[in-house]
């Protein structure tokens, strides 16, 4: 068994019920983790991805269940696991500069200002923000404002980093760049990420493991997909590899109807929710193409 | 021309008419009555020359020039300078003012970030928010026995109310994405309060306390009419128990001033704090 840096044991969350009663927006999950994994989760909306976002946060805590990382039990929100939420969430008051400063500051609280700012400093260049350190966000563009987030949270060097559909609210030019960035520096870091989305492409793209989650209330795990696409991708050549395709349309028609139906899909088989099937689609073996029209 | 410029001409439009209007109003004489002599010296110019006892604009004028050119004259109790009676006046209002801000911000954090005091103090302030803050003159002459710390009293308790009010409101509504900002860089509850809170509710607290030194300039005309001795709101009373109307409306135009600037002074410091976002 690979070393697991996270591991999601039996979590459940449950919300007490119109009328009494609870209702369960998940139940029983299991999910791993490993070190240096991208891993994308990808379900309809309510079905409590946000939920298990926040409750690795530490932001949310479960109903039942632990959360395990690095071998310790979390509780409640650490240094180690930072987060980039999807409305950037910076403090309008500060500058870029002040509002990654802020960030590096809590953690090292030992270091002098002008390390703290030098620390600041080298991640706002590595987003691509350089000369725009004493701008406030108010000034920024929606796209920048996201990569000052993603320089905050990247200062922290944490063993994870959590993003809850993070580019969704940008238009699909600055999206793409910023998956792009977002790629090429957790590659080169080596960083561990959990990542929220609803963009099959995005996850496609960005992922190493698709979790995919059926539809709300009482979601499950439905299977954790495998992303056939070599490690090294080129966003304007994926769609001309041969498992593209497949693992799409695996995706696709995951949400399109098996997150709906998945119940019935394994009604009366055995289903163990701490080992759900990891799945690996590829294209069909090529058939020989048969010529259009026969020569008479 | 600019928007403003124009407008600053129809202001100085409005006051010359304003302005000419007065004169003209208080510059007719109405008719004389006949009448003994020794009667006449106790009726004054009006009834004796038909005069307006309405001092015009010009009287006004002369006047405020003289307050003007030598306001902190002191003659004794009932003869000082507009300057004294105004420092009288701002000094309780600032110490009042400030006492309340000491109670109101660190209770409106309290109720701002404590579900349970938020309701349990609701009550209380409901109660004590509308009473009139002169209607706790008696209370407080009978308690602190001197008119001069009851006149700063009912400063502080009408100061109170709207800084508290919206100081708690300001805190309960910080963005939740700013708090958990701070849990997730586990930054500790007094540098969340400093770091995070305060800046984020800082305009909101500025506007109650904009709203209360407002409050606070009108309360201390009627609260030193009713406890006397010194200060603007003395000063009108004196004037009017003078018979002297010029004064009268002079203290109203400084009074008037005065409240500008106090009210522009918040409203300055409202703008350092306020961020867009």
């Amino acid at each position: 068994m690979t070393e697991k840096l996270i591991s999601i044991e039996a979590i459940a969350k449950r919300y007490p019920a119109p009328g009494g009663g609870e209702t369960a927006v998940f139940e029983n999950l299991w999910l791993g983790i490993e070190r240096g994994e991208f891993v994308c989760m990808i379900g309809h909306s309510g079905c409590g991805k946000t939920t298990v976002l926040n409750i690795l946060a530490g932001l949310d805590a479960p109903s039942e269940g632990v959360v395990i990382v690095d071998n310790v039990a979390i509780e409640g929100p650490a240094l180690d696991r930072a987060v980039i939420f999807q409305s950037h969430a910076l403090l309008p008051w500060r500058t870029v500069l002040g509002n990654v400063a802020y960030a590096v500051g809590a953690k090292h609280k030992d270091w002098s200002k002008a390390k703290i700012k030098e620390h600041a400093e080298k991640f706002i260049e590595l987003v691509g923000l350089k000369g725009a350190e004493y701008k406030k966000p108010s000034e920024l563009s929606g796209g920048m404002k996201q990569r000052v987030g993603i320089a905050r949270a990247l200062s922290l060097e944490p063993k994870m980093l959590l993003m809850d559909e993070p580019f969704s609210a940008l238009d699909a030019l600055t999206r793409g760049t910023l998956q792009d960035e977002v790629r090429r520096i957790c590659l080169s870091t080596g960083q561990t990420v959990f990542m929220i989305t609803h963009d099959v492409d995005e996850a496609i793209y960005l992922a190493d493991k698709i979790v995919l989650m059926t539809n709300g209330p009482e979601a499950q795990i439905a299977e954790i997909v495998e992303n056939p696409l070599p490690k090294e991708r080129d966003r304007n050549q994926i769609h001309k590899h041969a498992d593209y395709y497949a693992i799409r349309n695996h995706l696709i028609d995951f949400l399109v109807s098996r997150s709906r139906t998945f119940k019935d899909e394994i009604r009366g088989k055995p289903w163990d929710p701490k080992n759900v099937p990891l799945v690996r689609p590829v294209a069909a073996p090529p058939s020989a193409p048969e010529p259009l029209r026969k020569r008479a | 021309m600019t928007l403003s410029a124009r407008a600053g001409i129809v202001s100085i439009l409005i006051l010359v008419l304003f302005l000419g209007a007065w004169h003209l109003a208080t510059s007719g004489s109405s008719s004389v009555q006949q009448m003994d002599p020794e009667y006449a010296k106790l009726m004054g110019i009006t009834a004796t020359q038909g005069k307006s006892a309405m001092p015009g604009p010009l009287q006004v004028g002369a006047t405020l020039w003289k307050h003007l050119t030598n306001p902190f004259y002191d003659n004794g109790p009932n003869d000082k300078g507009l300057g004294i009676q105004l420092a009288y006046s701002i000094g309780r209002v600032a110490i009042g003012y400030l006492l309340a801000v000491l109670v109101a911000i660190p209770l409106g954090f309290l109720i701002g970030m404590s579900q349970l005091m938020s309701r349990a103090l609701d009550p209380f302030i409901q109660v004590l928010k509308p009473i009139s803050p002169l209607a706790w003159m008696p209370l407080a002459l009978y308690t602190i026995k001197d008119s001069n710390y009851s006149a700063i009293f009912v400063i502080f308790i009408c100061s109170v109310w709207p800084m508290l009010i919206n100081t708690a409101f300001g805190v309960a509504t910080v963005r939740k994405e700013w708090l958990n900002v701070a849990r997730t860089l586990e930054v500790g509850p007094l540098k969340r309060a400093f770091t995070v809170i305060l800046p984020a509710a800082a305009p909101t607290i500025l506007t109650g306390m904009r709203i209360s030194i407002g409050i606070a300039w009108l309360v201390i005309v009627a609260a030193e009419m009713l406890v006397g001795g010194t200060g603007i709101g003395y000063f009108v009373w004196n004037e009017w128990n003078n018979l002297s109307i010029t004064n009268v409306i002079n203290a109203i135009l400084v009074i008037g001033i005065v409240g500008m600037v106090l009210d522009q002074l918040l409203a300055r410091a409202a703008k350092l704090v306020t961020y867009p976002e």
